[in-house]
């Protein structure tokens, strides 16, 4: 009875695979966005592949190394050194959240090709209160 | 939702006094029937949504609906002050966080509105279902849009695989094919179809706010690049009182807008006088 109309099966074809493509690609490391230090340091297969990190920049640990960046990612008492292959976005800086993306080193340096900086829901104007220490 | 739906009764509530014999008229026009033409009288059409005063509450409504959103942009781009830790760019937030409200709400009209449906088999809900659809569809795309600028401008990237970020991309896929799905079965080609397309249509209509829990809550369930709430928070992180009145009032003008948006693309909507449905949408004539 119905003779449903071509580009609209082809749309719809086109929007499940699309679908399913996501689900697939997506979810396996989507559920499990990043990992804490103290994760990456307990695994033993942690330097496997590549995995994300997240933790608080600490404080005075960065510094510009031969085109790079080093700091240090803390978070519940561990902190793992990060080497970052070129510059971070302008937001990154000491005592904010980020998180690191790529492999972390039988040196236990984690050799990172990107870093995006997390911030939270709090929202205060310049000069309020000094930002970043709150948390 | 509950606006959307508030408002779309008080007008037709309020314009209960001029009845529209849709179904004799049909029947008595001798317009053309098929099995798919809804025969109950009086269901066909939207109770009075066609009359000039439903028009001029929409037109007063569109003036609302402008004057919010002139004063949120004088709130959000010259009032409110820039974030410490992210700039100017924070004032994104001003459009992405009404933008992601507005499409959980026309998201919610579309639950409604299918239930309502399946309960009743009334083509106006079908209608209303759809028109939700179609707003929520755009809405997300936006939200979308906006915030892989905001991503782009504070994380460092347009996009993460970040369970907020995928599981968004699936809502906008759901209901995108929720929509094309419609118009596989039928929709808009001329011969009223509402039974054909308005049961499945609603099933998955009523499937798929599903989703919307999972968007939301995305933020606290899995480890996610994305910040969780703060309006909506249980226990409100600190908003300086500025920024919020500027979030307030976007929020306002963007729920306004689209309850706007709405009730004219529902408006066009209506099955003319003779009873045949429109193809396509018909050119919203500024009277109506």
């Amino acid at each position: 009875m119905t003779r449903p109309n071509r580009a609209g099966l082809a749309l719809a074809t086109v929007l499940l695979a699309g679908t399913g493509l996501l689900v697939q690609a997506g979810l396996r490391d989507t559920l499990s966005y990043y990992r804490t230090p103290a994760e990456l340091a307990a695994d033993p297969d942690a330097g496997a592949g590549r995995t994300r990190l997240s933790g608080v920049v600490v404080p005075g640990s960065i510094r510009h190394d031969r085109g790079q960046t080093v700091f240090r990612l803390a978070a519940d008492g561990h902190e793992i050194t990060v080497r970052q292959q070129g510059v971070p976005p302008e937001t990154f800086r000491a005592g904010q959240d980020a998180v690191v993306e790529g492999v972390l080193g039988p040196d236990g340096v984690f050799r990172s090709d990107q870093v995006l900086v997390r911030h939270d829901n709090e929202y205060r104007p310049a000069g309020a209160t000094s930002p970043g220490t709150a948390r | 939702m509950l606006l959307v739906l508030l408002r779309f009764n008080s007008l037709t509530v309020r314009h209960s006094g001029i009845i529209v014999g849709v179904g004799p008229a049909q029947s008595g026009s001798g317009a053309v029937r098929t099995a798919d033409t809804d025969d109950r009288p009086g269901v066909a059409r939207t109770p009075r949504a066609g009359d000039r005063r439903a028009a001029a509450d929409r037109r007063s409504l569109g003036w609302l609906a402008g004057g919010l959103a002139t004063a949120a942009a004088a709130a959000g781009l010259l009032i409110a002050p820039p974030d410490a830790v992210q700039g100017d760019a924070q004032r994104l937030m001003y459009l992405h966080v009404p933008a992601a409200w507005t499409a959980y709400l026309a998201f919610a009209a579309v639950l409604a509105s299918s239930l309502g449906y399946l309960a009743t088999r009334d083509p106006c809900w079908d209608r209303r279902a759809r028109v939700a659809a179609e707003l929520g569809v755009g809405l997300t795309t936006l939200t979308i849009a906006l915030g892989a600028l905001w991503g782009r401008a504070v994380w460092g990237a347009w996009w993460a695989w970040d369970p907020r970020l995928v599981s968004t991309v699936l809502l906008l896929l759901a209901y995108a094919g929720y929509l094309a799905a419609r118009r596989v079965l039928g929709e808009g080609r001329g011969v009223p179809a509402t039974h054909r397309v308005g049961g499945p249509a609603a099933v998955v209509g009523v499937a798929g706010f599903a989703l919307v829990p999972l968007v939301h809550f995305s933020v606290v369930w899995w480890r996610s690049l994305h910040q969780p709430a703060t309006i909506l928070a249980p226990d409100r992180p600190p908003i300086d009182p500025l920024m919020a009145a500027a979030l307030l009032l976007s929020l306002a003008a963007f729920t306004t807008t689209a309850t706007w948006l709405f009730l004219r693309r529902l408006a066009a909507l209506e099955p003319t006088p003779g009873g045949s449905v429109p193809t396509a949408a018909p050119n919203p004539v500024e009277t109506r």
